[in-house]
């Protein structure tokens, strides 16, 4: 029915069985999209968000999507700058799964605010002191080049590339990729970082507040260095979970082992500053304001030490190890338990420095704050991933998203 | 993010804040008005080639 | 920005000695700011509250037990250094909410503020409430609604501003009659002058004629204890809330108990002692 968009040569599921798959996930985004209009058109009240937690679930999805889609900024940077030309067969995936993360964090913020109309008040009468305004432009600036980065993949769409002018265009944008690249990995350096800023700079909150460099406090390194790190684990991730349901080999073992070599250092790297910075932290800035440790992981039903050692360890140096180690890194099972648990760690460590900040009592007649979120905070959350799952069926289907695609599924004589 | 919203100030920080920013719209702009105008030039340039 | 000849330091002193909790304060300020009322007030986590009395105990058992009211409104930091980037200012993406360095007050322009309660997440005080519904008052009560200050919408950030409209309008009416300030009479806050036991001062932080300034004899310099920390008051009954953090609030208080002035911070085990008769870098002279 379809086949005339699908890429030449490739073999593709019957459109009525892609079309169920389709609705049944578009089912759950109806549902997100509902919630999403009822926050705006009856307001936050729809959350159970109140006054001691603004800062709720959606907030932590956002900064989660956004660390893990550093993937395509870092994989960009590696391609397109440093020149490793392996990574052209996975960079168009890389691409889109930074475009589906970016779009949503745009989105999740759009529900996320109070008055949406006046979203556009971060530009206008921007506050050039606030990390969050940092945060805004980069983050907006971004998505645009990401947008770019992705339009040559569309048009090399089998119909829209026998446009010459789409051919044209589809070309040159390759040819000049690498400063939209470095343009991207420029404006990532500080979005990322200014989400860790976000944190750091509040100096009100002793869980939160870190020293640093000029105006920088320390979390902005780290969550620059985290989302590199961590990133390129999503990408893998999704890569399988795409080769598991297509039921193919779509990403050649070397780019892949490549892929999670890098991820491996950089996680290494980031770890041992995680761990150096939270050392300070618990012995120097936090009683330098009165704050025993244990007071931010006692006394409550939830956060305990567990988080932190999840975290760090089980969550950080752990697949650090698994992908720098070269027998554990080409093992498929133990480098999948490698990326899975990276990427729960950069998820962890997010909703930490999101939402235990806001739980921890900090006047000493202050008690914990935990919250459980209205059912209109799940589907709004929810509602990015079945979005992500549309729109990786759909490139897949019809654009040339794996390069070596064709090569890996050759069909063989006696089938 | 102007000079003429009144809690514009020429200071350091928007110098280099509002620069960076403009710096990087303008080269994803030129960028993409560089790859556009090119590309309509090679399709009128692959137009005369199919007269000859 | 107008700018004072003489910059003034509006703040206030409470004296949790005298105060017994009985929510006047809270009541006043509610109407004079035109604090929207809820259809459920019983989920006091998302009532709007500019001023809200805490209740403290010493954690004794009966006979022992203690219990202080302390009154919170904004605490209107100067922030570190004293230099007016206070936590919420600082942080505030678009601009809506701003120092006044002519008046050291913390304002909040709920036109520009576009709710994205960064504010509410930055303040340890819990003083910033974000409007979750609709403001509605009961049929008739918009009748009493203040023309001096307007109403907010829904989904901005609000909260004390220390009554800044009756500075608006001391300062007219002094304009008006030729006179070059204001007198300290002139510009009170509505808890202030509800409070029946009189356990508020407010005025002018920077005068010494102001009763507020001759209670904190609010040091100048840097605390050498903490660079960060301006403004420490002299005196060995007066204490602020978190003053570690480096926040220099405006908002001081005052009691002849030790474990009141204790409740105000967080200390290590052991560090209270060191520091319970330091009060500021000239508090020895």
């Amino acid at each position: 029915m379809d086949s005339a968009l699908i890429p030449e040569g490739a073999d593709r599921c019957s459109f009525p069985k892609f079309a169920i798959g389709i609705s049944i996930v578009g089912a759950v985004a109806l549902w997100g999209v509902y919630a999403m209009f009822l926050c705006w058109f009856k307001g936050l009240n729809q959350t159970n968000m109140n006054d001691y937690y603004g800062f709720a679930l959606w907030i932590w999805a956002d900064l989660a999507v956004i660390a893990v889609g550093g993937g395509a900024f870092f994989t960009g940077l590696l391609k397109y700058i440093f020149k490793v030309d392996e990574l052209k067969n996975i960079i168009n995936f890389a691409v889109i799964i930074g475009f589906i993360c970016y779009s949503s964090a745009l989105l999740i913020l759009a529900i996320d605010i109070g008055q949406p109309l006046r979203g556009w008040f971060i530009f206008w009468h921007a506050n050039v002191h606030s990390m969050l305004t940092e945060v805004a432009f980069c983050l907006s600036c971004y998505f645009a080049v990401l947008t770019i980065e992705f339009i040559p993949n569309i048009l090399e769409n089998r119909q829209a590339n026998k446009v010459p002018f789409f051919h044209h265009l589809a070309h040159n944008m390759h040819g000049v990729m690498a400063i939209f690249a470095a343009t991207g990995a420029f404006l990532s350096f500080f979005h990322q970082g200014s989400l860790g800023g976000v944190a750091g700079v509040m100096y009100g909150r002793p869980f939160a507040v870190r020293e640093g460099l000029l105006i920088w406090p320390w979390t902005f390194f780290l969550f620059t260095w985290s989302a590199a790190a961590f990133g390129p684990c999503f990408t893998l991730m999704v890569t399988k979970i795409t080769e598991v349901i297509t039921g193919k080999k779509l990403v050649k073992d070397n780019v892949v082992h490549l892929l999670a070599k890098i991820s491996g250092w950089m996680i290494t790297t980031y770890i041992i500053a995680k761990i150096i910075d939270t050392i300070y932290w618990a012995m120097v800035t936090a009683p330098s304001l009165g704050f025993k440790m244990s007071h931010f992981y006692t006394n409550n039903s939830f956060y305990g030490y567990w988080i932190l050692v999840t975290e760090i360890v089980i969550c950080g140096v752990l697949p650090g190890f698994l992908l720098l180690n070269k027998s554990t890194r080409e093992n498929p099972t133990t480098r999948l338990i490698a990326i899975v648990l990276g990427v729960i760690g950069v998820c962890l460590n997010r909703w930490v420095m999101v939402l235990q900040i806001m739980a921890v009592p900090v006047m000493s007649f202050d008690t914990w704050a935990l919250y459980i979120p209205s059912w209109q905070e799940v589907a709004t959350t929810v509602l990015p991933v079945a979005y992500g799952i549309i729109l990786i069926a759909i490139t897949y289907r019809y654009l040339p998203v794996f390069p070596q695609e064709r090569e890996l599924n050759q069909p063989r004589v006696d089938q | 993010m102007f000079p003429f919203n009144f809690e514009w100030v020429w200071d350091t920080a928007h110098i280099i804040f509002m620069g960076g920013l403009w710096y990087a719209i303008s080269i994803l702009g030129a960028g993409m008005a560089y790859v556009i105008v090119k590309a309509a030039m090679d399709t009128m340039n692959d137009k005369g080639e199919s007269h000859h | 920005m107008i700018q004072d000849k003489k910059a003034h330091k509006f703040g206030m002193v409470i004296d949790l000695d005298k105060c017994t909790g009985c929510g006047s304060c809270m009541v006043s300020c509610m109407s004079e700011n035109n604090v929207p009322f809820k259809e459920d007030e019983s989920r006091k986590k998302d009532s709007i509250t500019w001023m809200r009395v805490y209740k403290l105990t010493n954690g004794k058992s009966f006979p022992d037990t203690q219990v202080v009211y302390m009154p919170r409104p904004c605490q209107h930091c100067s922030g570190k250094g004293g230099h007016g980037h206070s936590p919420c200012v600082s942080v505030c993406p678009a601009t809506a909410t701003d120092y006044g360095y002519d008046t050291g007050i913390v304002s909040q322009i709920y036109t520009r503020c576009f709710g994205c309660r960064y504010c509410m997440g930055a303040c340890p005080y819990h003083a910033r409430y974000f409007n979750w519904w609709d403001p509605k008052w009961p049929e008739g009560m918009e009748n009493y609604l203040s023309p001096n200050v307007s109403p907010r919408m829904r989904g901005v950030v609000e909260k004390c501003s220390f009554c800044y409209h009756r500075y608006q309008l001391a300062r007219e009416k002094a304009y008006g009659e030729g006179r070059d300030g204001i007198e300290e009479s002139e510009y009170q806050t509505a808890c202030t002058t509800a409070c029946p036991a009189g356990a508020i001062v407010f005025g002018d932080l920077n005068d010494p004629s102001h009763m507020v300034h001759q209670i904190v004899k609010p040091d100048p310099h840097p605390d050498p204890m903490n660079k960060y920390v301006v403004d420490k008051s002299r005196n060995p009954k007066v204490f602020r809330l978190l003053e570690r953090l480096g926040t220099n609030t405006k908002i001081y208080y005052l009691s002849e108990r030790e474990w009141v002035r204790k409740a105000g911070d967080n200390y290590l085990d052991g560090e209270w002692d060191k520091v319970k008769n330091h009060h500021g870098s000239s508090s020895h002279e």
